[in-house]
């Protein structure tokens, strides 16, 4: 029989409290951030939003000498920005995605799969800087005029392509929010691809199904959530991007009907005039711009993270 | 058309498209590395190393800022890490099925990929409102808040992947819980939490927008933690929006530096994981 000594244990209890009381309050600090996060920009955004009230999101002017502040402009801009990103990527992921799983021969699979990781842990500012003096003068003189001259004309879209090819502007934003969000649609795709049980594939070409069909009428539809959930995490990540594209949206704050005139996101205007900002309501408006961008953000991701985590479960489950 | 031959070709059309997205994202990061390697290369000399930021329109280094850079990304990591290490702890080994976890669980994946200007926003708010100017330790804490989430869901999965067995040997020889974790499963765990770790300093090391308005920048050599400090995505960041082309190699080379570590990093974080998965492959 063993002896216990019973001021050791005591001693044993008292260490084993506060570990983890200390592991308990590092997993709530986390919650308090988040929580901290939302109060403190609601707070900083306060004298904007009493002033303005709703109308700030429906406005978009944006007068830092009369003291007038509206965000539909940077609204527009971070939307328009992220549609252009989405349709760019989305494609692109999922064929890299289709690549890694069905047809790479097995050696290249892991090299193939580390570049594109690479790809996404290359910083934000690396893509701007880029964008700013490779990209942006490529689309200037090759991509735009071709864009100006065939589809400029063109009915009903025609208005997105007038003007003159600035090289910065949305349309470029657009595109290297499309390269820096590529490879985490690719990954995620990737990896709920390779959830989906071989069996089920085997089945398919066992019917004399194509690779492609196989594709579209097996893997696809298992995998449905994480695909969106994989989308919507990738549109989380374009919607708050930052530096890349202040460098390459021409900080404009208005709205213009054609992609190839510069404008504003919200990210890219917090980023630009933040530090410059005089005027308690300057800032304060700013603030509230970031509020708008962390509850667009937080939907999104929050809804991916769902999706995701449904998949999770199921896969979980068995199958 | 034969009906046999269409689906052949259709299925051949898609191949070869999801090729050639490969090969854009493919060429993607080589234009990406080649742009930096020709117009960093020019830039670099001893003099980056040596001189502090210069002035418009002469030439100098980059030391303050590649030393404000290493402060704060090692202070972020020092106050980050421990809380994110601890808070993975308490998610894998106390409150492993708990209704609070899981919020914890979702809310740090919220965190993970949360927008980074909103964390500078929040600190911003948090210190530099309060203290009422701009400091490295505003700056250290954003990066702080963004180490958090990268290792807690490493350290989780990787105290998870650690052998039932070891965990009942402990409690069997009478170990408490605290005991167990700490002579047990942290060096089971080990080398993927350090795989965590150098994910976290490769995240926070290239992060610009957070400290626009916390750290701010300064053009001189600094070592108070209670001022505005330089660092190199900020300079970066203004260097290559400026007009000057001293200051612009200046960015490129710092732009060369900047990537070459963060790369590194991630591929080392890469090889340990794989160097801790052939030992669990030839353990079994």
């Amino acid at each position: 029989m063993a002896i216990i000594d019973p001021r050791h244990a005591a001693k044993q209890l008292i260490y084993e409290r506060i570990f983890r009381s200390a592991t308990l309050s590092a997993a709530i600090l986390v919650l308090l951030i988040l929580g901290g996060v939302a109060v403190s920009l609601m707070h900083g955004a306060w004298p904007a939003i009493n002033h303005f009230g709703f109308s700030f999101v429906l406005r978009e002017i944006w007068n830092p000498v009369t003291d007038q502040f509206g965000a539909l402009a940077p609204i527009y801009g971070t939307v328009v920005t992220s549609a252009l990103a989405m349709l760019l990527a989305v494609p692109a992921g999922f064929g890299i995605a289709l690549f890694l799983t069905e047809l790479c021969p097995p050696l290249l699979k892991r090299p193939i799969g580390v570049a594109v990781e690479l790809l996404a842990a290359v910083p934000s500012i690396i893509f701007g800087i880029w964008g700013l003096f490779v990209l942006a003068p490529v689309l200037q003189r090759h991509v735009q005029p071709w864009l100006i001259h065939n589809l400029g004309h063109a009915p009903f879209i025609g208005g997105l392509f007038k003007g003159p090819p600035y090289g910065i502007g949305i349309l470029t934003a657009g595109v290297v929010l499309a390269i820096m969000v590529l490879p985490f649609i690719a990954a995620t795709m990737r990896d709920v691809f390779d959830t989906v049980p071989p069996m089920l594939k085997e089945s398919g070409y066992g019917l004399g199904a194509t690779t492609w069909e196989v594709m579209w009428n097996v893997v696809v539809p298992h995998s449905r959530a994480g695909i969106v959930g994989g989308i919507m995490l990738g549109l989380g990540r374009a919607l708050g991007e930052t530096m890349a594209v202040t460098f390459v949206i021409g900080n404009a704050h208005r709205i213009s009907s054609s992609l190839l005139a510069p404008g504003t996101t919200i990210s890219s205007a917090i980023a630009n005039e933040f530090t410059e900002a005089v005027g308690d309501l300057y800032t304060s408006s700013l603030i509230a711009l970031g509020l708008l961008l962390f509850c667009i953000t937080f939907t999104v991701i929050a809804a991916a993270q769902a999706m995701l985590r449904r998949l999770e479960r199921r896969g979980a489950a068995g199958l | 058309m034969n009906r046999r031959l269409w689906r052949k070709i259709k299925n051949g059309i898609f191949l070869v498209l999801s090729l050639i997205a490969t090969m854009i994202g493919l060429a993607c990061l080589a234009a990406i590395l080649w742009t930096l390697v020709s117009h960093g290369l020019a830039g670099m000399s001893w003099h980056l190393f040596t001189q502090m930021t210069p002035p418009p329109g002469s030439s100098g280094g980059l030391l303050n800022a590649l030393y404000g850079s290493a402060v704060m990304t090692l202070l972020g990591i020092l106050i980050g890490s421990p809380i994110g290490v601890l808070a993975g702890t308490y998610l894998a080994e106390y409150g492993r099925n708990s209704r609070l976890s899981t919020v914890i669980r979702f809310i740090n994946d919220v965190l993970l990929s949360a927008p980074s200007i909103i964390i500078g926003l929040f600190v911003y708010e948090l210190v530099v409102v309060r203290m009422g100017h701009f400091s490295a330790i505003a700056g250290a804490l954003a990066l702080a808040i963004l180490a958090i989430p990268v290792t807690l869901r490493t350290t989780e999965d990787m105290l998870n992947l650690v052998p039932v067995g070891m965990k009942d040997s402990s409690a069997a020889l009478g170990a408490y819980p605290w005991r167990t974790t700490l002579s047990v499963l942290y060096p089971a765990a080990r080398s993927g939490i350090v795989t965590g770790l150098l994910l976290a300093i490769a995240r926070i090391s290239g992060e610009t927008a957070p400290l626009l308005f916390t750290a701010l920048n300064n053009q001189f050599w600094s070592t108070n933690l209670n001022a505005p400090m330089a660092n190199l995505p900020v300079v970066i960041f203004q260097f290559a929006l400026s007009p000057y082309k001293d200051w612009q190699d200046l960015a490129w080379a710092g732009a060369l530096i900047i990537t070459v570590t963060i790369l590194l990093l991630s591929i080392s974080a890469r090889v340990v994981l794989a160097m801790l998965q052939a030992e669990r492959g030839a353990g079994r």
